[in-house]
């Protein structure tokens, strides 16, 4: 009696490792891949995705819908490779217990007729059979080979070589696995935050939970609770630029600690630079980028000062036009009414190199040559006390639609000019600082990803460059006293190169032509 | 910064190796169109191997001599005669590439391969020097004008739409990795023209092996199927191990630059597809009713995505590898 569901089972299994559905995944894994290099990506760039499905209409949201802004991560994306890393297992289990096998085996018995070989010489030397066998023996080394005695008293030889191709092949494959997992889990237990540092050696970011982050990204099983501490801070900025512009050099003069340091309270320096990152403790440091933060300073009327060197981000990244705004909450005022009529913004963009067409400012290099800012300031209620998060890049929209916040002047600053407002409230431009854009990476998967990825070359090498290669010899007494080495191979895999290697072979084994 | 003479040199030198390779490509096409069409021993061998068995057929086990040796020097007709010249030409403007490139890298005092200009003039005189190695193993001589044309109008676009002046590299870019990672890629890039463009003969032969009335003139003019399959397997399977181990570089190098070492930049992601695809290839040619024709397809559509690669996701897409453009 069979089992119901048994066969069904059985050919599901082997219809999934066949070679035939692993090609067809391999297609389906290229395809579904596609869309990510096309359309934009979530990971990569959200405000794009939100442009794209917002102009694209019903278009859009199917797409968002069916996942296609998050390839990687989509349904679909993991149904394939999951499909391929089964029907990959699939496969390499019965070809590691037949490569057991093999490499146990000793090589096949020498065929009756070795002319009937694709190659096939024959040679009488003046040796004896004992000296042929010998000096055949010789001549194969390296070959797995084993001397066999015939019925008829002839001997032979069966040597065969390359087994490496099929090793080289199960060390792709499986590296190949091990690479998937080792991934998985970086995606499991890595993180990465992003965090804008001012360049003014006193900022201190510690690593020391996700709060400190302007940005987050968690691994699955991250909370951010027990992120290994260490704290940095940024000393100087160091940047060049080519007169074309082009950029020449960044470098942030870190000071860290991490591990005993934080007991002790040591600094260590380090310049990071775009492509040497700091690598401390488990986790890594990147220089991502820069701007400017224009430093301003407002006088409020009852003679007390405030000044704010809020980081402005470069709209441009050739020129290094930015936009920003400063906000100032006024000191000394407890009402909190009065107070929301009172805040201020200092809010335009910022030219590290300035260029005026008329009263229009735009940026013509980089660097800093002749910083200039082109504000508003408005006044009133900024919105910052009404529970609601606002980018510290712009000013709340809302408050200046509903007349909340009204612009009071509209200016552009040198650095030390300043704007006296009707209510004698000042507003100076002080000087400009720099800060850097870090990111902190961890992942405690990639170290095995790099060493899944040598494998990985080393098997392919392996597999795609070692031929397999079968010799037989066959030594049998000639009736004058000399004797008869017959040689017969057979390439195993790629054919076309064994005809000039056997013919070497053959004179080797045999003793050269005579 | 920059050696301006040097660097003046070197463009120079290039727009003599693109004239030198016109030439070369002339004189290949003479031969393909004139010579004698298919010999008579490819002939010969054709039909031997109508109907034999094919597990232990000796599909070119004997060394292919080029046809073109096995007759007396007076038979050779002059479009023969023109080839050799052609094939003369093309190791010449080889000399000159080579020359062009390590004179743009003395004048900016790096690897000549730092814009897209420039790498594309590497890539082309990678596939010239496969091609002229190939020549010497391979029947496959008459095919140059088809191999030199895409070659041709590779370093046609890239002398005049994606030239860039000689410049040092932006900081992004400084770092041993471009030596080897860049290397490993416009090896492999330059290896996976020859298979792409021998595939495409493939499917042409294969076509008229099927159907005599299917390209009658180009058919006979082109080597046996078995040699443009072999010619397309050999090169691909030197080329995939490098192109993987380019695509690992990238990532040890992404990790120090970037901060991950794979983000499925756009970059990334086509370079992950056409590694799939000549993944595919590979075991399509061990596997049963894929052999052939639909390995020859695969292996155009890997070419097809390296070609992509380059020219789509440096010129349009926006992505960290953007600034190979200019």
């Amino acid at each position: 009696m069979t089992i119901p569901g048994i066969p069904f089972l059985r050919n599901t299994w082997r219809g999934l490792t066949s070679m035939r559905t692993a090609l067809i995944l391999l297609f389906l894994l290229a395809l579904a891949a596609l869309p990510g290099a096309l359309l934009p990506q979530r990971t990569l760039n959200a405000n794009k995705v939100a442009d794209y499905i917002a102009q694209h209409g019903w278009w859009g949201r199917l797409l968002d819908q069916l996942q296609f802004f998050n390839v990687y991560a989509s349904v679909w994306f993991a149904a394939i490779y999951m499909l391929l890393m089964i029907s990959l297992v699939g496969c390499l289990l019965p070809r590691t217990i037949e490569y057991a096998k093999a490499l146990r085996a000793k090589p096949v018995l020498t065929p009756r007729n070795l002319a009937r070989m694709p190659h096939h010489a024959q040679h009488t030397v003046d040796v004896t059979p004992d000296e042929a066998v010998e000096r055949a023996t010789k001549a194969l080394g390296g070959w797995r080979k084993i001397v066999r005695e015939e019925d008829d008293g002839a001997r032979t030889i069966s040597a065969e070589r390359g087994y490496l191709r099929e090793t080289g092949n199960l060390v792709f494959h499986f590296a190949m696995l091990g690479l998937i997992i080792a991934l998985a889990v970086g995606k499991l237990y890595g993180y990465e935050g992003q965090v804008i540092v001012k360049a003014d050696g006193k900022q201190e970011f510690c690593n020391s939970g996700v709060l400190g982050y302007d940005s987050f990204q968690p691994g699955l099983t991250v909370d951010g609770t027990d992120l290994t501490p260490f704290c940095v801070k940024v000393k100087s900025f160091d940047v060049n630029f080519l007169p074309t512009g082009q950029p020449d050099l960044f470098r942030a003069n870190l000071a860290y600690q991490s591990t005993e340091d934080l007991a002790t309270g040591a600094w260590q320096d380090y310049g990071l630079e775009v492509n040497s990152p700091l690598r401390t403790d488990g986790d890594r440091v990147y220089l991502l980028g820069h701007g400017y933060a224009p430093v301003f300073t407002v006088t409020f009327p009852n003679g007390e000062k405030r000044t704010m060197d809020t980081q402005w981000r470069p709209v441009n990244q050739v020129t290094f036009l930015s936009e920003g705004a400063t906000k100032f909450d006024p000191p000394g005022i407890t009402n909190t009414e009065e107070r929301r009529t009172k805040q201020i913004a200092v809010t335009g963009l910022f030219a590290p190199t300035a260029q005026l067409h008329g009263a229009l400012l735009n940026s013509s290099f980089p660097d800093l040559r002749k910083p200039m800012v082109a504000v508003d300031v408005l006044r009133g209620d900024l919105g910052i006390d009404n529970g609601r998060g606002q980018s510290i890049f712009t000013v709340d929209e809302s408050m200046v639609d509903s007349g909340r916040l009204k612009k009071v002047a509209r200016e552009n600053l040198a650095v030390g000019d300043q704007i006296t407002l009707d209510d004698k409230t000042v507003v100076r431009f002080d000087g400009v600082q720099r800060w850097v854009y870090l990111q902190v990476s961890h992942d405690p998967g990639q170290i095995w990803v790099l060493v899944f990825a040598i494998a990985i070359i080393l098997g392919i090498g392996a597999s795609l460059m070692i031929k397999r290669r079968r010799l037989w010899v066959r030594v049998v007494p000639a009736a004058d006293g000399r004797t008869v080495v017959e040689v017969g191979g057979l390439a195993r895999t790629d054919q076309a190169g064994y005809g000039e290697e056997f013919e070497r072979l053959s004179d080797a084994v045999s003793g050269g032509k005579n | 910064m920059v050696n301006e003479t040097l660097a003046q040199f070197g463009d120079w030198t290039y727009g003599a190796t693109v004239l030198v390779y016109v030439l070369a490509m002339a004189l290949a096409l003479l031969e393909q169109a004139f010579s004698r069409a298919e010999t008579k021993r490819v002939a010969a061998r054709k039909l031997a191997t109508v109907g034999a068995p094919s597990v232990n057929a000796p599909s070119g086990d004997e060394p292919l001599e080029p046809a073109i040796g096995l007759r007396p020097r007076d038979e050779r007709d002059k479009w023969e005669r023109y080839g050799r010249m052609g094939a003369a030409l093309m190791i010449l403007g080889a000399a000159l590439h080579f020359s062009s490139l390590v004179l743009r890298g003395l004048a900016v005092g790096r690897v000549p391969w730092g814009n897209m200009y420039e790498y594309m003039s590497a890539v082309c005189l990678v596939a010239v020097v496969t091609w002229v190695v190939l020549m010497r193993k391979f029947p496959v001589r008459r095919l140059s004008v088809f191999v030199m044309l895409p070659i041709v109008i590779l370093m046609f676009l890239g002398g005049t739409l994606l030239y860039s002046e000689a410049a040092p590299l932006q900081p992004a870019l400084r770092s041993y990795w471009i030596i080897i990672h860049v290397a490993a890629a416009i090896i492999a890039s330059g290896l996976f023209l020859v298979p792409g463009v021998a595939s495409i003969l493939y499917l042409i032969r294969n076509r008229y092996d099927q159907d005599q009335a299917k390209f009658v003139r180009l058919g006979t003019r082109l080597p046996a199927a078995d040699v443009l399959d072999r010619v397309a397997y050999r090169t691909t399977i030197i080329a995939f191990p490098i192109f993987t181990f380019g695509v690992i570089c990238g990532g040890i190098w992404a990790e120090a630059a970037w901060g991950r070492f794979w983000g499925w930049d756009p970059k990334e992601t086509v370079a992950f597809i056409a590694w799939v695809v000549y993944a595919a290839y590979l075991h399509s040619r061990a596997t049963a009713g894929w052999r052939g024709r639909r390995a020859a397809w695969i292996n155009i559509l890997g070419f097809s995505a390296t070609v992509f690669n380059l020219f789509f996701v440096n010129l349009v897409t926006v992505g960290l590898h953007s600034y190979a453009n200019g």
